[in-house]
């Protein structure tokens, strides 16, 4: 008997361990998990790339010339705002993401084997940051070969991936309560295209300015907006001011609220 | 420790509905059960609460040993869930999606690439190790699936519907594979609506109907209860059919009044056989032909509920035909 009970303790101890590590090893791995689906899922990931590229050709030399703005060349001013809008609707796809694995069988496979929701989700948000540093890549590349120039330091660079990682962050998290209250992938899909239009309402495109009387107080108070000012005044080396941190309580505000609505919503579509 | 799972007046409602009004099961360690109902019956229900991924509103279970709702994490770790729709990636090969189970069982990288390996031959997949899932069979899926479960060697293991779409070929490979995982040591709980099934692979029967265990025991207790075999007979018009069938009331295991046939139970004798006739048609004109079957669990079933298993339920899958039924006892 003793001794059954000392292997049994035994047993425990090592259980113990498992279980202190478990959380961020399994975390690792949905992570690692969701990067390499997303990279098989051609589709997704031909429009996540190349939609940015045609966003900035389509501005830049569509729309551009007919656009009155501060700076000499269009495509400084519209930088940020393409940023935004694409690295918004890459991020929101974690939505699709979400909804597709609670309605397959995969989560509660994941669930019965005491994987937290969390890491699932967290997986997933971390795929979205890795997507959108891709299409940021190639839309910073894309505006260099059309012309945009910038002398900023690396210092400020970085300021330009930080800005960005908070906002697709924040996003990423809001998606995946979409995600967690859609009944479909199709359903989920919706919150892509509406955070997509969230910059056009921005000062990313044009400046607020040139809008109707009646969309200047929501343009210049909504998130976007902050963000591309940061983004901009960085790029530019211009100052920043406050636009930074209203930035970041709105990315912090967002990440904060989708992260108590996430497992919420977990808890209740799991029960 | 004799009983891997006990489980005691379980309920559980959705909303108005109540799936489970009061369930009780055990299973022995290291036996096959099989959980037997018509769709709806409240058997995906039943195994999700077993297996920590629902809790009951009222009702008690243990599985090996621990209590599903305080030891949620311990129950975890020593169980697995098969459900009925693959829960793999599509777009990760059957290796991948074989380590990344294995690491999240907490085995470093080595260890997991070795276990899937070997899973991967256990359940004839190695040449397909490599291929990614979506390329994969409906069975294939299915046993790549069970192999996902069994990475963390569990003690026991739940099967929810295993064999629901598959073909018949497929559905005799599963059979085996649970075959082999019973022989294996691990306890095993599988739900079905197929009466075969349970009969074929499980050491004792639970069926479920509506919210309820309506019967227990093992395949061949379940069939006595009904009598060793079954007397059908085919009356000669509506009129002696509805006559035989007020005479025989509960003691009519089916009855059929469009095919105008009656079922009674019966030891299967002469004399009985011959007792039995005479005394529900003394006359010698209502009963125009009639045969004798050992009696099988559909029997069982329908005596229990008053129901077929499959057939009632409209939009479930046709039950396995006669001859499949025979090749399968071959």
């Amino acid at each position: 008997m003793s001794d059954a009970t000392s292997t049994r303790e035994a047993g425990h101890a090592v259980d113990d361990a498992v279980r202190h590590f478990a959380p961020l090893q399994q975390t690792l791995i949905m992570s690692r998990r969701s990067v390499r689906l997303t990279m098989r899922e051609v589709d997704g990931l031909l429009t996540s790339l190349f939609l940015p590229v045609m966003i900035m050709l389509l501005f830049v030399y569509l729309f551009g010339g007919a656009i009155e703005t501060p700076t000499a060349q269009y495509v400084d001013f519209v930088l940020p705002g393409v940023l935004l809008m694409c690295t918004g609707y890459v991020a929101a796809l974690t939505a699709t993401s979400v909804t597709r694995d609670m309605k397959e069988g995969i989560i509660d496979r994941f669930r019965s084997m005491g994987v937290a929701g969390g890491s699932v989700l967290t997986g997933h948000v971390a795929s979205s940051l890795v997507r959108s540093c891709f299409a940021s890549v190639l839309i910073v590349i894309t505006a260099l070969l059309i012309g945009f120039r910038s002398d900023v330091g690396a210092l400020k660079w970085l300021g330009v991936a930080g800005t960005l990682a908070m906002f697709v962050f924040g996003i990423s998290w809001l998606a995946a309560v979409f995600g967690l209250l859609a009944r479909t992938p199709e359903g989920a899909s919706g919150f892509s295209f509406a955070i997509m239009f969230l910059p056009y309402a921005s000062n990313g495109f044009v400046p607020i300015e040139s809008m109707p009387g009646w969309i200047q107080g929501f343009a210049a108070n909504q998130p976007v907006t902050p963000v591309i000012d940061t983004l901009r005044g960085l790029l530019h080396g211009t100052p920043v001011g406050s636009s930074a941190w209203t930035a970041a309580a709105w990315c912090a505000g967002i990440t904060a609220v989708s992260l108590v609505l996430t497992a919420w919503l977990f808890r209740r579509r799991t029960a | 420790m004799d009983e891997a799972i006990e489980a005691v007046g379980v309920v559980k409602s959705y909303g108005a509905v109540q799936v489970l009004k009061g369930v009780d099961l055990s299973v022995r360690s290291g036996s096959v059960a099989a959980l037997l109902g018509p769709n709806g019956a409240g058997k995906t229900t039943m195994v999700r609460i077993l297996a920590t991924l629902t809790t009951a509103d009222a009702g008690e279970a243990a599985v090996a040993g621990c209590d599903v709702r305080r030891e949620r994490s311990e129950v975890r770790r020593r169980i697995s869930l098969t459900g009925q729709y693959a829960a793999l990636d599509e777009l990760q090969t059957g290796m991948e999606n074989l380590r990344m189970m294995a690491g999240l069982t907490g085995m470093n990288g080595r260890k997991a690439k070795a276990r899937s390996a070997e899973l991967l031959g256990q359940f004839d997949l190695e040449h397909a190790a490599d291929r990614r899932v979506k390329t994969y069979s409906g069975g294939m899926r299915r046993r790549l699936d069970i192999a996902a479960g069994l990475v963390g060697s569990p003690s026991v293991i739940f099967l929810d519907e295993p064999t629901t779409g598959l073909d018949v070929r497929s559905r005799h490979t599963m059979w085996s594979v649970v075959s082999q995982l019973a022989r294996s040591g691990v306890t095993v709980l599988l739900t079905t609506q197929y009466l075969e099934e349970a009969d074929h692979l499980a050491d004792r029967v639970a069926v479920l109907d509506q919210g309820r265990i309506v019967a227990e025991g093992t395949p061949a207790q379940l069939k006595q209860r009904v009598g060793g075999h079954r007397l059908d007979l085919t009356t000669t018009d509506h009129a002696a059919f509805s006559r035989l069938r007020a005479e025989l009331g509960a003691r009519a295991m089916a009855a059929d009044a469009r095919e105008l046939t009656l079922s009674v139970a019966t030891d299967g004798t002469a004399a009985e056989v011959r007792s039995l006739l005479d005394e529900l048609d003394p006359a010698h004109d209502a009963i125009d032909r009639f045969s004798t079957h050992g009696t099988s669990l559909d029997d069982v079933f329908i005596a229990l509920t008053g129901r077929a298993a499959v057939a009632g339920d409209g939009g479930g899958p046709a039950s396995p035909g006669g001859s499949e039924r025979e090749a399968a006892h071959v």
